[in-house]
């Protein structure tokens, strides 16, 4: 097996008395897409929030690259190739599509503390954000003020955003939350074009998850309880039972 | 693909939507300040000229408060930290050039004795640069409430400071006998003394219009509406917010400068909280993040104070009213209501 990219040793974190992560064990290799799957209230933000620094975690290590981000601020983690989405789409409401990619792509290019010359007529921010609109299909919109936009292009921002950094992991918190069937196909038919992409993904439609995982991890009350490739976990009877069980 | 989320109709929709976003180059916030600043050229000097010196001191004293009130914009509208202490950079500013003609005058430490203006600039804009940084890099870690009432303490810090230093006259207050001396420009003249306040304002205006639309300006204006999301992009908030405030507190210590060689006579009242207070209120009720909104704000102010304070001491009362209603019913404050009025999206 190749080296992995992220690594999750015995990850835990309380709030109060309910344990969100529980002794979490993970690991992402290169260029997979690897699915976190669980019930409402498994913690599955919880985790991806300690992977980008939002939430520090109580006990475990977290290891990028060879590197332990455990403690890492979120904005430094950024800067070390970890791109997240956000469930609840997450963005800047006044401003253009274009701009919200725009700042993304500054934020990939080092410190922004330039004053003076402006940033909405500066080729080196305008032309990589309109790369990856062009990507999730928004470029028609770069003009449109974010609060224009409809649910599901919201959704395929905010993975423009998250492409726009060319990061090493993206961390999608379930992109598709929200969106009708169509347009979830087309964020699956997206998420497939982007190849070599190493990606850590939270979903709840369970028919995009099989059709995107490589690898697929079960997160219940706050533990995984098992990995595996997509038909291994079809199989797998304690998954059934406390997961897929419950909807089939 | 894209024909797939986008039917023809609408695709035609957007097409049209973007040249009407095209089109529209001079949104009617400019046209405003366009109009604002010729105003402010053209009619204080013809007060002057026709007799009427006391207006020309009003729109001096306007220009003054604009430049403090534009200040506060950057950090207030643009970055939306509700500071509630400007009014010591003001003070501070103002002081900056008393003090050193004070012992320019009266003896006493003259490493700092000078009725210099090169040095009072400097001076202003270098102490409230460095308060900035201090105050700044506290206040800055707390959010909402707790950075309005953080900030508020640290000027009433440096009012309290002033008042308990009977040198400077304590809260009775400091007489600058001696304007700051300025190669070729004498600001005993009213006349040039507005002129340096409006050129000053014209800066001031150019400056948060560059900054707000840099790269540094565009970082500034998305952690306002989206902290979370700033950082996990990768900006440390915190480093570009200390920036922003720094640069707005000497800004405004440069228009305290400028009202302690208009006023000649400086008290530790003009950064009392109040003060500090007037200052949101013509940034909030001219249009907060707007480029030309707190002039806007700021005249309103003034109008009604010279107006209003003929016939009752209340004068704060209508004034109150208008912010309430402002902040109800008009996002934008006066700046915004205009742009609405004129049918045309904020834009700058």
């Amino acid at each position: 097996m190749t080296e992995p990219l992220l690594r999750v040793q015995g990850l835990q974190k309380r709030f109060g008395g309910v344990h969100a992560t529980d002794d979490v064990n993970l690991n992402v290799i290169p260029s997979e897409t690897h699915a976190i799957i669980g019930p409402n209230g498994a913690g599955k933000t919880t985790l991806i929030s300690q992977l980008s620094g939002q939430i520090l975690p109580d006990a475990g290590k977290i290891l990028f690259d060879n590197r332990d981000i455990t403690r890492l601020p979120a904005y430094q983690r950024a800067h070390v190739g970890i791109a997240r989405s956000f469930q609840i789409t997450s963005l800047f409401m006044d401003m253009t599509v274009q701009d919200n990619v725009a700042l993304a792509v500054q934020a990939h290019q080092g410190h922004s503390f330039r004053l003076w010359r402006p940033a909405r007529s500066d080729d080196h921010l305008r032309a990589p954000a309109l790369e990856p609109l062009k990507t999730v299909g928004l470029h028609e919109r770069a003009d449109w003020t974010v609060s224009e936009l409809s649910h599901g292009e919201r959704r395929q921002l905010e993975m423009a955003m998250a492409l726009a950094v060319a990061p090493k992991l993206m961390l999608l918190d379930e992109p598709m939350a929200g969106m009708g069937h169509e347009e979830s196909m087309q964020m699956v038919d997206t998420l497939k074009s982007l190849g070599d992409q190493t990606i850590l993904l939270i979903e709840h439609d369970m028919d995009a998850v099989f059709a995107l995982a490589d690898r697929i991890s079960v997160l219940v009350y706050g533990r995984i309880v098992a990995t595996g490739t997509p038909e291994e976990i079809r199989s797998n009877d304690e998954v059934r039972r406390a997961y897929l069980g419950e909807a089939a | 693909m894209t024909e797939q989320i986008a039917p023809k109709e609408q695709s035609a929709q957007s097409e049209a939507n973007t040249a009407a976003r095209r089109s529209r180059r001079l949104p009617p916030s400019t046209l405003i300040m366009a109009a604002g600043l010729l105003f402010l050229a053209i009619v204080p000097p013809l007060a002057y000229f026709t007799g009427n010196e006391f207006w020309l001191s009003i729109f001096t004293r306007l220009t003054i408060l604009s430049i403090a009130a534009v200040s506060l914009n950057l950090v207030l509208g643009y970055g939306g930290l509700v500071s509630f202490g400007h009014a010591a950079f003001l003070g501070l500013g103002a002081y900056a050039v008393g003090i050193p003609v004070h012992h320019a005058i009266n003896g006493e430490f003259e490493s700092i004795a000078t009725t210099n203006g090169l040095f009072h600039i400097p001076m202003a804009v270098g102490v409230c640069a460095l308060y900035a940084l201090i105050t700044g890099a506290i206040s800055l870690r707390t959010r909402g409430v707790h950075f309005i009432m953080i900030t508020m303490a640290f000027g009433q810090m440096v009012f309290f400071a002033i008042v308990s230093i009977e040198t400077y006259g304590g809260d009775d207050g400091l007489t600058i006998y001696e304007r700051s001396s300025l190669p070729a420009i004498s600001l005993d003249n009213p006349l040039t003394l507005y002129a340096v306040c409006f050129v000053s304002l014209l800066l001031a205006l150019y400056l948060v219009h560059r900054i707000v639309n840099s790269r540094f300006g565009m970082v500034i204006r998305a952690a306002k509406g989206n902290e979370e999301r700033i950082r996990a992009l990768g900006f440390n908030a915190y480093a570009y917010r200390l920036l922003a405030y720094v640069i707005s507190g000497s800004m405004c210590g440069y228009a305290g400068a400028l009202l302690g060689n208009f006023t000649t006579f400086i008290s530790p009242e003009m950064m009392d909280w109040t003060r500090s207070g007037e200052l949101m209120f013509m940034v909030i009720l001219g249009g907060a993040g707007s480029l030309f909104g707190p002039v806007l704000g700021a005249s309103v102010f003034l109008l009604l104070e010279e107006v209003m304070s003929d016939f009752t001491i209340y004068w704060h009362l209508p004034f109150g009213i208008m912010l309430i209603l402002a902040v109800l019913f008009v996002r934008g404050g006066i700046s915004g209501f205009a742009d609405r009025l004129l049918g045309a999206k904020r834009d700058d």
